[in-house]
């Protein structure tokens, strides 16, 4: 494992994100209640992205749905994929049951370990628990030891999950190349274990976030940050907690639409395939 | 004079008698009815249980991000947690994976918080065959484990929508514990696809009282419209 020491650059928008995201590429998103870079997805459906492979940190949504619905995908990990309250997220339902994608079964806190050992440059990290799920048998990347200090105790290993990227949304970056995630610490985890990490932003804020004390915090370092680029509302129609809310009229109508191949075809007409004001 | 009340209402305040005098009760994703519970629990008992809303879509408790949630469990800090499933067997295993050539969400974190959290309180609306199975398609969290497996808690009870089943530890078997008043308990039997132990008789569950619902309906309506928009607006349409 190698992983860069970033000078972050500034692009133009959402597209220009989306063309740095090579097809086949191993993506961490976050779920739908940390800020999503749906621009950003939107941008990869309409450059008709390939064959990539999503990694869900813990949980997967409306990203995810929306990507396989339009035959971007090749493979999912993940501990679920939901729409919340608008229900099964239908795109990757249909994908599942019909075998049109590769899907690892995880459960969330074998994911956050499996970065977690990546963040600290070690091959693998144990976890209590999860001993017995059927999930064991069928994850190609966990192995059941013995405790090495305590013999007769089974503990479950992850093994170090590295993404190609990391992609998500943020209120705020800098003209140093910091976002600022606040409290979201799945993103920091991602960022940190990631090979290349692409954030757009709400706002960019003029000079150095990490010079201040109380946003410090809240950011995640320009070290870890490949490229940033502005998208105004870019996380609609799911929410930046503190700027917006989420859309739970669009998402309900999504649910309805997307139920159907030819619905589905329909919303990414209207929301994707034709530039759409928020 | 009988109170009329939603059936979301009913399972809420059996829920809250489940819960008792935990000190720490985390609510997962998609699940309005147990949160209704400890936030009429909080009502009650100033500000007790304290609770860790997953879905909480302003001021949530986290800020180490979605991760926190199961370092607090894993170190014993939750007391309390709610699991569901498309399938629950007689061995208090749960599939939120597949079933019958259908497609689920996934696993969540169920395979982790059964053993961490010390109770967990199953919970699953729908009472038919179909969902109540002698074995689950697929193991997304087991009920039990062997010994030699590190394990804190487990499963204490599993509530539907028919009826209340206590979970016997050491005899690994569900006990019927009452049924709700529009069920009876050869309806639960007809409707169950695992065996059980049975009173000979079986109690009746008890229904809300005028107080609990003046709280369910006042400001445990209003924090759960808040995270639960959808939810609320079917059950206290007004």
């Amino acid at each position: 494992m190698n992983l860069p020491a970033n000078q972050t650059r500034h692009l133009a928008g959402p597209d220009a994100l989306a063309r740095e995201i090579p097809d086949g590429a191993c993506i961490g998103l976050p779920p739908d209640y940390s800020p999503v870079a749906m621009e950003v997805v939107r941008a990869l459906v309409r450059r008709g992205a390939k064959d990539l492979k999503l990694i869900g940190v813990p949980v997967l949504g409306l990203c995810a749905d929306i990507l396989i619905g339009a035959g971007c995908v090749r493979e999912v990990e993940t501990s679920a994929v939901t729409l919340g309250e608008a229900g099964l997220a239908p795109r990757f339902t249909e994908a599942a049951e019909k075998r049109r994608i590769k899907i690892i079964d995880a459960t969330c806190p074998m994911i956050h370990t499996g970065l977690q050992a990546t963040e600290k440059g070690v091959p693998f990290m144990p976890l209590r628990g999860v001993l017995g799920s059927d999930l064991v048998k069928h994850h190609p990347d966990w192995m059941t030891i013995d405790n090495p200090y305590a013999k007769g105790d089974p503990i479950l290993l992850a093994k170090a999950i590295v993404p190609d990227v990391a992609l998500f949304h943020a209120r705020w970056a800098d003209e140093a190349g910091n976002v600022w995630v606040g409290r979201r610490g799945e993103l920091a985890t991602i960022a940190h274990a990631s090979q290349a990490c692409y954030v757009s932003y709400e706002e960019l804020k003029p000079g150095d976030m990490l010079e201040d004390e109380l946003l410090a915090p809240g950011c995640i370092g320009a070290v870890y940050v490949t490229a940033v680029a502005p998208a105004p509302r870019g996380a609609w129609p799911l929410g930046v907690p503190g700027a917006y809310g989420i859309d739970d009229a669009h998402l309900t109508r999504y649910a309805r639409l997307a139920k159907t191949a030819e619905g589905f075809r329909q919303y990414l007409d209207e929301f994707i395939y034709k530039t759409v004001a928020a | 004079m009988p109170v009329s009340y939603a059936k979301e209402e009913l399972l809420a305040v059996t829920i809250a008698r489940l819960i008792g005098d935990a000190r720490h009760v985390a609510v997962g994703a998609a699940s309005p009815i147990p949160a209704m519970a400890v936030f009429l629990l909080r009502e009650r008992n100033n500000g007790m249980p304290r609770v860790s809303l997953l879905q909480k879509r302003s001021g949530n408790p986290f800020t180490e991000g979605s991760r926190e949630l199961f370092d607090l469990a894993g170190q014993g800090r939750i007391d309390v947690f709610f699991l569901g499933g498309a399938q629950i067997d007689g061995d208090a295993n749960i599939n939120l994976v597949e079933a019958e050539g259908r497609r689920f969400p996934g696993s969540f974190g169920s395979a982790f918080m059964y053993f961490a959290a010390k109770k967990t309180i199953l919970f699953r609306e729908e009472h038919s065959p179909r969902v109540l199975v002698k074995k689950v398609e697929y193991v997304s969290a087991p009920g039990w484990s062997p010994p030699e497996v590190e394990r804190r808690g487990g499963p204490v009870a599993l509530l539907t929508g028919k009826a209340l089943f206590a979970w016997q530890k050491d005899k690994r078997c569900f006990r019927l514990e009452s049924v709700h008043p529009d069920s009876s308990a050869a309806d639960v039997r007809a409707n169950t696809g695992f065996d059980y132990d049975a009173p000979a008789a079986v109690p009746q569950t008890a229904v809300p009282t005028p107080e609990e619902l003046v709280s369910i309906r006042g400001p445990v309506a209003r924090v759960i419209a808040e995270n639960y928009p959808g939810f609320a607006k079917r059950v206290w349409a007004a």
